[in-house]
């Protein structure tokens, strides 16, 4: 971008290079295959837990601000991957939780972390709640938990984001929130870091879900 | 409660000093060296930081002149007064072991022990660096220039030890 023209008058602040164009003149899939450095983004996570930690009492709320940082990261993600998509039939909104939950765990995750999750189920107590896999959250690569925070899994950032997704698809959640399954009995361990995002779905989506699978939707 | 000695292993051990002379990392890989106190360590610790320190003031070669630029205006870049800067002690050796030193920009310092006949030093300080800052300095949870508490630091430094030997 050239420097803006020091013989204009001073505007609202936005620059206005030379050419005349500006950033809505730019092809929006022109960083659809940038690469993002992981460790510019780890530090920037590193900055981004400590901001929430502070004033913050226990792990649940710790947890809760990170989800808050994620969440707006998932209302704008839903429409920039949608317009992205080259298949103009998958562009359309998803209109049924199977279909939003795989795009999730295909198309949002492979854009997010070059992979798709790892895994899906639907709850089999509660059916109103769906499980998703990864093995090895990217945001936690490089964390290593004190004893003290034993509970807290960074994950809660990519759970907001999930939310964010899901409420701006128009199927409202009770809330998505990250768990740790890595040390689980029977299992040897070889995921030490795996996490389970559940997804609770309000009893209106569910409603709605059933008429539709009844007319044929 | 470290594993038994190896003959194939050849890394002694890991000490890394803070900016302060505190020592805020120890682990040992194999033994063949003398079981010390944690207090021992400490000092010993130290005492390393404090010659480290003497010795870079003590440096008998002259420093060397900048290079002059023989390029005109357009490439001239301020001498940067790290070059001819002497640095502290950097190898240690004797007949068992051998200590290699590294300082970063930052002024922490990594000290490998290790058998006088290991190749390679260089190339492990630094992967054991680029270890340190992925595991220890992306770590949310950790402050820097305090004793380094982090798993990950400890379980990927100990496979990578264990492939290099």
């Amino acid at each position: 971008m050239s420097t803006p023209n020091p013989n204009q008058p001073p505007t609202s602040g936005l620059r206005y290079p030379s050419n005349k164009k500006t950033i809505y003149d730019r092809n929006l899939n022109r960083s659809k295959n940038a690469e993002l450095s992981r460790a510019a983004f780890a530090y920037l996570f590193v900055e981004m837990i400590s901001y929430a930690q502070r004033n913050v009492r226990d792990i649940s709320s710790l947890e809760k601000r990170l989800n808050t940082q994620g969440y707006p990261l998932g209302l704008r993600l839903l429409d920039l991957l949608l317009s992205r998509s080259s298949n103009p039939l998958a562009s359309i909104r998803p209109t049924r939780i199977h279909t939003l939950i795989q795009w999730v765990a295909q198309t949002l995750w492979r854009h997010l972390f070059g992979r798709p999750a790892d895994a899906l189920e639907r709850g089999t107590t509660d059916p109103s709640q769906y499980m998703l896999y990864d093995n090895d959250p990217m945001v936690n690569q490089y964390i290593s938990l004190p004893k003290e925070m034993r509970g807290l899994n960074c994950a809660a950032f990519v759970a907001g984001i999930i939310e964010g997704v899901c409420d701006g698809a128009g199927f409202p959640t009770e809330g998505v929130t990250a768990h740790s399954v890595g040390e689980e009995e029977g299992k040897a361990g070889m995921w030490p870091g795996k996490t389970v995002f559940l997804i609770k779905f309000k009893g209106e989506v569910l409603e709605r879900e059933e008429i539709l699978g009844r007319g044929g939707g | 409660n470290r594993p038994p000695a190896n003959e194939n292993r050849v890394v002694f051990a890991l000490f890394i000093i803070s900016k302060s002379g505190g020592l805020i990392y120890n682990r040992e890989f194999s033994s063949g060296l003398a079981k010390l106190s944690s207090n021992d360590l400490l000092m010993l610790a130290g005492s390393f930081h404090g010659m480290h320190a003497i010795t870079a003031q003590l440096c008998p070669a002259p420093p060397v002149p900048p290079p002059t630029s023989s390029s005109s205006t357009a490439g001239n870049v301020a001498p940067s007064p790290f070059i001819s800067r002497p640095t502290g002690i950097e190898v240690l050796e004797s007949s068992h072991f051998r200590i290699q030193c590294f300082q970063t920009q930052t002024g922490i310092k990594f000290l490998l022990f290790t058998e006088p006949t290991q190749p390679n030093i260089d190339t492990m300080m630094r992967k054991i660096y680029e270890l340190y800052t992925d595991f220890v300095m992306k770590n949310p949870f950790y402050t820097v220039e305090m004793p380094i508490r982090c798993v990950k630091f400890d379980t990927n430094l100990d496979q990578f030890i264990k492939v290099r030997s």
